[in-house]
C-alpha cells in the first residue's frame, strides 16, 4: 500500500482541546496511516493522554480538526466516532474495566463497530487468563487480566486503530513481555495502533514513528530508523 | 390481637410494594442520569389520574389503563428528558433536582386547579373483587393482586439489570456514561429510554394504588416524601436495595403501628437519620 495516496487512517490537524476552562491542547498536528503502528512520548501533563480523549470526543471542547478515515469528527457525537473508519477501539489508562459486570460481561458489551470483530476463540487463544476467569467480577481480576480485557473487548468489537493509554503501567515485567508480543502479533495483522507509553523500552522496538508531545503540541517526530541516533536527546527531552 | 397485628402487616406490606416499585424508579433514573427526580410522585399521581379520566371520560377500564397509562406517562417522560433534563448534563445535580421539582408543581398545581383537592374514588376491577378468608383474617383479593404484581415487576426489573445483555448496558453506563459512549453505544437514547421507563414505572404504581387510595391531585407528594426515605435507607441508585428496603420500610410502619401508633409517620425517618450516621451510603449501596 501506497501510504501517500491513501486516506490516513487518523489525521489531526492544528487541534486545540480544552476542559472547561483549562486548554490543554495547543495545536497538535499527527498523522497515522492504516497499519501503522506510533507512540506519543512526553512527560506527565504533555498532552499525550488529552490527544487520544481528544479523538473520541471525551474532552470539553475542540477546535481544528480530527479526521478518521477521511471524516471529520469535530462536533460529532462520541458514539458516532467509535465506528467512523477501520473503528476505533480505546484503552483508557485507568483501564476502564465495569465493576457491575463479569468478564464475559465486559469481554461482549461493546457493540460491533468494525467490519468483522475478532472472534472469541482468536481472543481466548491471544489472552488465555480471561477464558479461565470468565465468569469473575470485572474488578476481581489482576491488574495485567484487567488490561487484557481492556484490549480484548476493543478486538472483538471489531476495532482496527487502536488507541491504548499506557497499557503496562504498573504490572509485572513477565506481563509487559507478554503484551509486548500481543502488540507486535496486532501489528503482524495489519492493527494500526497510537500508544501512550511511559515505559519506552517497551515501545521503542514496536514503533514505526514517534511523536514528541511538549505543552500540548507534537515538538518532533522521530522515525523508528532514525532512533539509535537520536537516543541522548530523546532521553533528555523525556528527562530518564 | 393477631387479627390487628396482621392487619397492620398487610397494610404494610402493601404500602411496602409500592414503595418499593417507585424507589426502584427513581433508583434506576439516580443510577444512571443522577437526576434526583423530584416529579416522580406528580408521575405517579399522572398514572392514576389518567386511569380515572379514561374510565370516566371513555369508559377505558382498569386492565386498559394499567398498560395504557405508563405508556403515556412514559412518553412525556421521553420528552422531558429530551427538551429539559439533558440540558442539564454535566452540571450539579441539584439542578436536575430543582426542575423535577418545579414540574412537579406546575403539575400537582394544574391538576388541583383543575379537579380540586377531594378525592375521586376507583372501583375496584370486577374480577379482583371479595377476598379470602384466611383463618386469622381477611384478604381483600385486590391487596393480594397488589403485593404480587408490585414483587414481580420489582423482580423482573432486578432481572433484567442484572441477568441480561440489556441490563449490562444500564450497569456499565451507570458506572462510566462517557466510557461507554465511546465505545459506540448511543447514550444519550439510552438515558432518555431509562428515564422514560423509570416514569412509567411511576405511573404503573400509580394505576394500582388508584382503587385503594383516593385519586386526589395530592397523592404522590405525601408519598414521595418516605419513598426518598427508603432511597436513602436502601442506597442511592441501588436496585435491589431500593426493592427490599421498599417492602422492608413498609413492613416497619406496619409493625410500628401495631405497636405505637403515633409514631408510624416518624419511624421511617429516623430509620433514616439512624442508617446515614451509621452507614452514609445507605443499606445496600457503594461508596462512590
Amino acid at each position: 500500500m501506497n501510504p501517500a495516496s491513501a486516506t490516513p487512517a487518523l489525521r489531526i490537524r492544528d487541534l486545540n482541546a480544552f476542559y472547561g476552562e483549562s486548554h490543554v491542547l495547543h495545536g497538535v498536528n499527527l498523522e497515522v496511516a492504516e497499519g501503522e503502528v506510533v507512540t506519543l512520548l512526553g512527560r506527565n501533563g504533555s498532552g499525550r493522554t488529552s490527544t487520544l480523549k481528544s479523538i473520541l470526543g471525551l474532552v470539553g471542547r475542540r477546535t481544528g480538526s480530527i479526521q478518521v478515515g477521511g471524516k471529520e469528527t469535530v462536533g460529532m457525537a462520541p458514539h458516532r466516532i467509535a465506528r467512523l473508519g477501520i473503528g476505533i477501539g480505546y484503552c483508557p489508562e485507568e483501564r476502564g474495566i465495569f465493576a457491575s459486570l463479569s468478564t464475559e460481561e465486559n469481554l461482549l458489551l461493546l457493540p460491533r463497530i468494525g467490519a468483522t470483530g475478532m472472534p472469541e476463540s482468536e481472543i481466548y487463544a491471544m489472552f488465555p487468563n480471561l477464558e479461565e476467569r470468565r465468569k469473575s467480577q470485572g474488578t476481581r481480576l489482576s491488574g495485567g487480566e484487567q488490561q487484557m480485557l481492556a484490549m480484548a473487548r476493543i478486538l472483538r468489537a471489531g476495532a482496527r486503530l487502536l488507541l491504548l493509554d499506557e497499557i503496562t503501567e504498573g504490572l509485572a515485567p513477565v506481563i509487559v513481555q507478554g503484551l509486548g508480543r500481543v502488540v507486535r502479533q496486532l501489528k503482524e495483522r495489519g492493527y494500526t495502533i497510537v500508544l501512550v507509553e511511559q515505559n519506552f523500552r517497551f515501545a521503542a522496538p514496536l514503533a514505526d514513528r514517534h511523536f514528541l508531545l511538549e505543552h500540548g503540541k507534537v515538538v518532533d517526530v522521530i522515525e523508528a530508523a532514525q532512533l539509535a541516533g537520536r537516543m541522548d536527546s530523546l532521553q533528555e527531552f523525556l528527562g530518564v | 390481637m393477631i387479627q390487628a397485628l396482621s392487619g397492620q402487616l398487610l397494610l404494610g406490606l402493601i404500602n411496602g410494594s409500592f414503595y418499593a416499585l417507585l424507589s426502584l424508579g427513581l433508583a434506576i433514573i439516580f443510577g444512571l442520569l443522577d437526576v434526583v427526580n423530584f416529579a416522580h410522585g406528580a408521575q405517579y399521581m399522572l398514572g392514576a389520574f389518567l386511569a380515572w379520566m379514561g374510565l370516566s371520560y371513555l369508559g377505558i377500564g382498569y386492565w386498559w389503563a394499567l398498560l395504557l397509562s405508563p405508556l403515556v406517562v412514559g412518553a412525556t417522560g421521553l420528552v422531558i428528558e429530551r427538551v429539559f433534563l439533558r440540558r442539564l448534563q454535566g452540571l450539579d445535580n441539584l439542578y436536575g433536582l430543582l426542575l423535577t421539582f418545579g414540574l412537579a408543581l406546575i403539575i400537582e398545581g394544574l391538576f388541583h386547579h383543575a379537579f380540586g383537592n377531594s378525592g375521586s374514588p376507583y372501583p375496584v376491577p370486577e374480577l379482583l373483587r371479595g377476598g379470602f378468608d384466611l383463618g386469622f383474617m381477611y384478604l381483600p383479593k385486590y391487596r393480594a393482586w397488589v403485593v404480587v404484581v408490585s414483587l414481580a415487576v420489582s423482580l423482573g426489573s432486578w432481572f433484567v439489570i442484572e441477568k441480561t445483555r440489556l441490563g449490562a448496558y444500564l450497569r456499565a453506563g451507570t458506572e462510566n456514561p462517557k466510557l461507554l459512549q465511546a465505545f459506540g453505544v448511543n447514550v444519550p437514547v439510552m438515558f432518555m429510554l431509562t428515564y422514560g421507563f423509570g416514569v412509567a414505572l411511576a405511573a404503573f404504581a400509580g394505576v394500582m394504588a388508584a382503587p385503594i387510595y383516593q385519586v386526589t391531585p395530592m397523592m404522590g407528594s405525601s408519598l414521595i416524601m418516605v419513598v426518598f426515605a427508603v432511597v436513602v435507607i436502601g442506597g442511592m441508585g441501588s436496585i435491589l436495595g431500593s426493592i427490599v428496603t421498599g417492602i422492608g420500610v413498609g413492613l416497619v410502619e406496619g409493625l410500628t403501628k401495631f405497636i405505637w401508633p403515633e409514631a408510624a409517620s416518624v419511624v421511617v425517618f429516623l430509620l433514616m437519620a439512624i442508617v446515614l450516621l451509621v452507614r452514609p451510603a445507605g443499606l445496600f449501596g457503594r461508596q462512590k
